[in-house]
C-alpha cells in the first residue's frame, strides 16, 4: 500500500468517525439536556428514536411511493414532533410529580421503554426498514483526500452542527435558556422568582425528545431501522454524556466525536476487540475525571 | 418467632416437589418443579445480588446479569463437554469454582470502576460497562464464539443423581439459595455489613470514622458478585449452555425488574420478584398474549414503580399497617 492510499484510508476513517459522531451528537444532546436541567436519566431516550424512525416512517412510505420529491422532510416532521409529543408526555403525566426521586423517574422510564418497544413491534413487526434520502442530498460528493463519498453523511455533519449552533444560542442567547441555565443551578430560586418551572421542565423533554427524534429519522436514512436500536442509542448516548461530562454541549459534542472517532478507528484496527476501545476510554475517563471531560464537578 | 417462620418456610420449600407431586399429574409437577420454582430460585439469586447492594449499600447496580453471565461463560469455557471446545479438560468440580472465582474478580472489578459514583450515575455507569461486555462477548469468536454462544452445558451428577432431573436440579438451587440468604442475613449483622449500612446512610461520616469507605464498597459488589456467580453458574446448566442473549439489556432489566417488584427493603424479596415474573412468563399466553409478554410484565412492573416503589414487600407492609389500625381503632 502506497503511502498515497495510507493517507486516504486514515482520511475515510476519521470522516467515518466524524459522521457517525455527529449522528451520536444529535441523539445524545437531548439526553445531555434533560438530565441537565431535569436531573432525570430518561432510560426511555432509545425509545424515542424508535418512535420517531416508525412515525416517520408511516408517513414516508405512502408519500415516497407517489414520487413526491418532499415525502423525506414530511417524514422527518412526522417524526420529529412524534418523538416530541412523547416526550412532553411522559415528562407531564408520569416524571414531574416524582421530581427529586431520581432512582424511581429512571425505573418509570425503563418501564416506558419496555412496553413501548414492545408495543411497537406489535404494531410495525420485525423487518427492518429504511429512508431514502431526497435526491437533493443523495448521491456521493467529492472530498479532498477522500474521493466520493456519500453526501447524506455530510449532510449528518451540517446537521449536527447546526443543532450544537442551535443549543448553545438557546441555551445562551434566549431567555428560555436563561431560565434552563438558572433551573440546573437552583430550581427553587427560579420557581420563586415567578417562572412556571414545571412548564419549562415540559419544554426541555420535548426540546430532547423531539433532538433525539430528528436523530432517529436521520439514523434511519444512514443505516436500517429495527427493533434493537432503542437499546444501541440508549447505551451510546449513556456513553457519551459519561465520557463528556453530563448535562454540558460542549462535554457532548466531545464525548460524541470520541466515541465516534473510537469506533471507527477501533474497527479498522482490531476488528473484534473495537468495542473494548470505548469502553476502555469510557473506564479511564471515569477513573480520571468521574465528572466527565468537560463536566463541572 | 421470627427464626420458627424462616425454618418452617424452608421445610415447606424443601418438601413443595412432593407435595406438587401429590396434586397435579406428574409431568406437570415436573414442570412447576424445575421450570418454574427452579428457574424462579436461580434468578432470585441473581437478583438478591442486586437486593443486596441495594438494601444495605443503597447501590442499583445493572451489571449484575453479566457478572452472572461472565461466571457461566467461564463454567462453559473451562469445562470438559461444552460444544464448542475453547478451552475444556476441567471436569464440573474445577470449573464451577472458577466459575464463581471470575464472577467474584468481574463484581470487584465493577465496584472499583463505579467506586466514585451513587444513585442514578452508579447506575448508568453499571448498565454501560455490562453493555460493553456483552458487545464483546458477542462479537468475540475466539473466546465465547459469538453470537451463538457455548451449548452442552449439561452439569453434573451428584452421588449418582443426574443434575438434569428436576427434583434435584430444585433441591441443589434451593440449598444453594438457602446458604446465600443466610450468609447475606449473617453478613449485614457483622461489623462488615453495619460498616456498610453506615455508608448507604452517610459515607462522609463513616469515612471520618476511620473505615476506608472505597474498599468497604469494593467488597461490597464483590460479594454481590460472588452471589450472582452462584446464581450464573445455575442459570447456565439450567440452560445447558450460555450465549450473549442471556447478559443483553433484555436480561439485565429484567433482573432489575424481578428485584423492583419484590421489593428492594429485603434480600427475600428478590425471590418473591422472580417467582412473579416466572410465573408472568409462563403462563402470558393464557393471560394476555404470548408474544405481549414484555407489555404486561412492563405494565405490571410500572405499576409497582408507580404504586409502590418498595414492591410487593412494601405492600404487605402497608397492608399490615393498615390492618393493625383497624384492629387498634375497634
Amino acid at each position: 500500500m502506497g503511502a498515497n492510499d495510507r493517507m486516504e484510508l486514515a482520511a475515510t476513517i476519521v470522516l467515518n468517525g466524524l459522521t457517525l459522531a455527529a449522528l451520536y451528537f444529535i441523539v445524545a444532546s437531548g439526553f445531555s439536556l434533560i438530565f441537565g436541567l431535569m436531573r432525570v436519566v430518561n432510560m426511555a431516550h432509545g425509545t424515542l428514536y424508535l418512535v420517531a424512525g416508525y412515525v416517520g416512517y408511516a408517513v414516508f412510505e405512502p408519500l415516497y411511493d407517489q414520487d413526491l420529491w418532499w415525502a423525506w422532510y414530511a417524514g422527518l416532521a412526522a417524526g420529529v414532533l412524534a418523538a416530541a409529543v412523547f416526550g412532553a408526555l411522559l415528562q407531564q403525566v408520569l416524571l414531574g410529580w416524582m421530581q427529586g426521586q431520581e432512582l424511581r423517574q429512571a425505573l418509570v422510564t425503563i418501564g416506558i421503554s419496555i412496553i413501548a418497544a414492545d408495543q411497537i413491534l406489535a404494531i410495525y413487526g420485525g423487518n427492518p426498514r429504511q429512508f431514502f434520502a431526497p435526491d437533493a442530498i443523495f448521491g456521493s460528493t467529492q472530498v479532498p483526500l477522500v474521493g466520493g463519498y456519500p453526501t447524506f453523511r455530510l449532510v449528518q455533519i451540517g446537521v449536527a452542527v447546526a443543532v450544537g449552533v442551535g443549543l448553545w444560542l438557546l441555551l445562551n442567547r434566549t431567555r428560555l435558556g436563561m431560565m434552563i441555565r438558572a433551573g440546573v443551578d437552583d430550581r427553587e430560586m427560579l420557581g420563586a422568582c415567578g417562572v412556571n418551572v414545571p412548564l419549562v421542565g415540559v419544554a426541555v423533554f420535548a426540546l430532547g425528545a423531539a433532538l433525539c427524534g430528528l436523530g432517529g429519522v436521520i439514523g434511519s436514512t444512514a443505516q436500517p431501522l429495527a427493533m434493537g436500536q432503542d437499546g444501541r442509542f440508549l447505551l451510546i448516548s449513556l456513553v457519551v454524556v459519561i465520557v463528556g461530562g453530563m448535562g454540558s454541549v460542549t462535554g457532548t459534542a466531545v464525548g460524541a466525536i470520541l466515541v465516534g472517532l473510537a469506533e471507527q478507528l477501533g474497527q479498522a484496527m482490531f476488528p473484534t476487540y473495537s468495542v473494548v476501545l470505548t469502553f476502555v476510554m469510557m473506564v479511564a475517563v471515569l477513573a480520571l475525571r468521574p465528572q466527565g471531560i468537560l463536566g463541572r464537578a | 418467632m421470627r427464626r420458627g417462620l424462616a425454618i418452617a418456610a424452608a421445610l415447606l420449600l424443601l418438601a413443595l416437589p412432593w407435595l406438587l407431586h401429590a396434586v397435579l399429574p406428574a409431568n406437570q409437577a415436573g414442570f412447576w418443579t424445575g421450570n418454574i420454582l427452579g428457574r424462579a430460585l436461580v434468578f432470585g439469586i441473581i437478583a438478591m445480588s442486586l437486593t443486596f447492594l441495594a438494601t444495605y449499600g443503597g447501590f442499583v447496580s445493572l451489571a449484575q446479569m453479566m457478572i452472572a453471565g461472565v461466571a457461566g461463560y467461564a463454567l462453559a469455557i473451562f469445562v470438559e463437554g461444552a460444544v464448542p471446545r475453547i478451552v475444556g479438560g476441567a471436569g464440573y468440580a474445577l470449573a464451577i469454582p472458577l466459575g464463581v472465582l471470575a464472577a467474584t474478580l468481574m463484581g470487584l472489578l465493577v465496584g472499583a470502576i463505579a467506586v466514585r459514583t451513587r444513585d442514578i450515575y452508579l447506575l448508568m455507569i453499571t448498565l454501560a460497562v455490562s453493555m460493553g461486555v456483552f458487545r464483546f462477548v458477542e462479537t468475540n469468536i475466539t473466546w465465547f464464539n459469538g453470537y451463538e454462544g457455548i451449548r452442552n452445558v449439561v452439569g453434573p451428577s451428584l452421588l449418582g443423581l443426574d443434575f438434569r432431573n428436576p427434583w434435584v436440579f430444585y433441591h441443589v438451587t434451593l440449598g444453594t439459595a438457602v446458604l446465600l440468604f443466610a450468609g447475606v442475613m449473617y453478613l449485614v449483622r457483622s461489623p462488615f455489613g453495619l460498616v456498610l449500612q453506615g455508608i448507604r446512610d452517610n459515607p462522609r461520616r463513616v469515612s471520618a470514622l476511620g473505615y476506608n469507605v472505597a474498599l468497604h464498597r469494593i467488597a461490597a459488589f464483590g460479594v454481590a458478585g460472588f452471589i450472582a456467580g452462584c446464581g450464573g453458574v445455575l442459570a447456565t446448566i439450567y440452560n445447558i449452555g450460555i450465549s450473549p442473549g442471556t447478559i443483553g439489556l433484555g436480561a439485565t432489566v429484567n433482573v432489575l425488574i424481578m428485584a423492583v417488584i419484590g421489593g428492594l427493603g429485603h434480600p427475600v424479596g428478590a425471590f418473591l420478584g422472580s417467582l412473579i415474573f416466572t410465573v408472568f412468563d409462563t403462563f402470558a399466553a393464557t393471560i394476555y398474549d404470548r408474544d405481549r409478554f414484555n407489555t404486561l410484565i412492563g405494565l405490571v412492573f410500572l405499576v409497582i414503580v408507580l404504586a409502590s416503589p418498595d414492591g410487593v414487600l412494601g405492600v404487605g407492609a402497608r397492608l399490615r399497617r393498615l390492618l393493625g389500625r383497624r384492629a387498634a381503632d375497634k
